[in-house]
Order: structure tokens, then sequence, then C-alpha cells
């Protein structure tokens, strides 16, 4: 039963990820991404990482996808780039597609003698999680924080510079 | 294949996908999106790699990656929008003036 959930969701992560190159508006586009992230947020909880699952849906699915979604809604449907999909390099952008594709799936079929640990590793453990993160790595969450006020002062400055209209 | 095999494909699969997506899409925001999809099959591997080693440095690594990808994206659909309000468009094309 976890065989078949685990491959369920691999294929549905795929099968959203090839939408996104061939569906035509972008709202759709942003439906298969959820769609993509909302099957990794189940991988993870099947892995029995369950504090990176709800992460990765309450960051990207309800902030960064929800953000993205009323900046589709802001745009003139009318556009030239929502009615033809594709640029110029679509064929060097498939050849270049299956020449990377081909390399790094060779490299993973080949990767079971260099893996780390054991296939059946223990589970994720919170305690331990908690404790090494406030312990070890507290500077690091506080840089993030940094990170955080200086990207909201570049938004601020970049809505300054389109009023001013010189942007 | 075991589990981890499987999982480290689907990573390398949605990487080479949203590479894809980037250079031969034309809408900026569908580029964009296609970026996320790139990160999200890095972090499918970190998670995949430190699950496997019974490690938790991988899950703060993944935490500190969602922070970036929040303010990064805050960062890159203003910059989106206002080229979009500088050429009336959002066609990659369009914007080729900016190679200098």
């Amino acid at each position: 039963m976890y065989q078949v959930m685990l491959w369920l969701f691999v294929v549905a992560a795929l099968a959203g990820g090839v939408l996104m190159l061939v569906l035509r508006q972008p709202m759709r586009v942003a439906m298969a991404l959820i769609a993509v992230m909302l099957s990794l947020a189940a991988i993870y909880a099947m892995l029995g990482v369950h504090v990176i699952a709800v992460f990765q849906v309450m960051i990207y699915v309800s902030a960064v996808m929800v953000f993205m979604v009323y900046a589709i809604m802001l745009m003139d449907v009318r556009d030239p780039s929502f009615t033809h999909r594709y640029s110029g390099y679509l064929l060097p952008g498939l050849a270049g597609l299956a020449a990377l594709g081909w390399v790094l799936a060779y490299g993973v079929g080949h990767s079971h003698n260099v893996l780390p640990g054991t296939p059946a590793a223990g589970a994720f453990d919170l305690q331990r999680f908690s404790t090494d993160f406030l312990n070890e790595y507290w500077l690091y969450f506080e840089l993030t924080s940094v990170l955080l006020l200086a990207a909201v002062v570049a938004a601020i400055a970049i809505l300054k510079a389109r009023r001013r209209g010189n942007g | 294949m075991d589990n981890t095999q499987l999982l480290l494909a689907l990573s390398t699969a949605l990487f080479v996908i949203g590479l894809t997506g980037v250079i031969i899409r034309r809408n900026l925001l569908v580029m964009l999106m296609c970026m996320e999809l790139m990160l999200n099959g890095v972090v499918l591997s970190v998670v995949t790699l430190s699950q496997r080693a019974a490690s938790t440095t991988g899950a703060v690594l993944v935490f500190l990656v969602f922070v970036v990808a929040a303010a990064e994206i805050a960062i890159a659909v203003p910059i989106v929008l206002l080229l979009a309000r500088r050429k009336h468009t959002l066609d990659a094309d369009a914007f080729t003036d900016l190679k200098g």
C-alpha cells in the first residue's frame, strides 16, 4: 500500500511538471505547480518528515502561490505571451532537456553504491530537530530574519520606483 | 530501484523540466514558476538524502531554503510587474535590450 501511494504521488508530481510545460494560460500553469507542490508535500509526509510537509503547504502553497496567482490576475490576458506558449529557443531547449535528462538519469541509476545510510533509516525526530535547530543553527535563523527585512525594504523601493515612473 | 533512487529520479526530472520551462516558455511569470519547480526538485533531493542519512541538518537547510524562496518571490514578482508596466507585455523577447 505504501509503495502504491508513493508511486501515485510521484506520477502526480511528474504529470504536474509536464503540464507546466504544455499549458498555455499562466493561471493553469500555477494550478499545475500547486498540484506538484501538494504531491511533494504528500511524499514528505510519507517519508515521515511531517514538519517539512507542513512547511511546504503553509509557505509554498499558501504564501508563495497565492502571491503568484494575484500577480497573474493583475495581468492583461490579451498579451501575446499568453497566446504564444514557446519562445524561439524551443528546439535547443528540448535538445538540452534530452541531454541533461540523460546525464542525470545515468547518475541516479548508478547512485546505489554512493548513497549515504541505509534505505530504511530511522524516523524523523521532531525533538532532536528542534534542539539542533535552536542550539546549533540559531544564527542562521536570525540571519533569515535580516534577509526578510531586506526583502521588505527592497519591495518598498521597487514600489517607489514604480510610483516615480522611472522604474 | 529502491525508494531513495525513485525520489532522486523524481527530483532530477522536476529540475530538468523546470530548467526546460525557463528556456522554452515565453511568459515571464511562467518562467518564474518553472524556477520554483527547479527549487522544489532540489529540495526533494535534500529531504530524501537527509532522511536516508538520519540527519536533522537537511531539515534545517530546507527550512532556511523555504524562507529564502519566499523572499525571492516577494522581490521577483514586483520586478516582473514593473517590467510589464514599462513594456506593456510579459513576453521575454521584448526585453532583449537588457542584454546591454
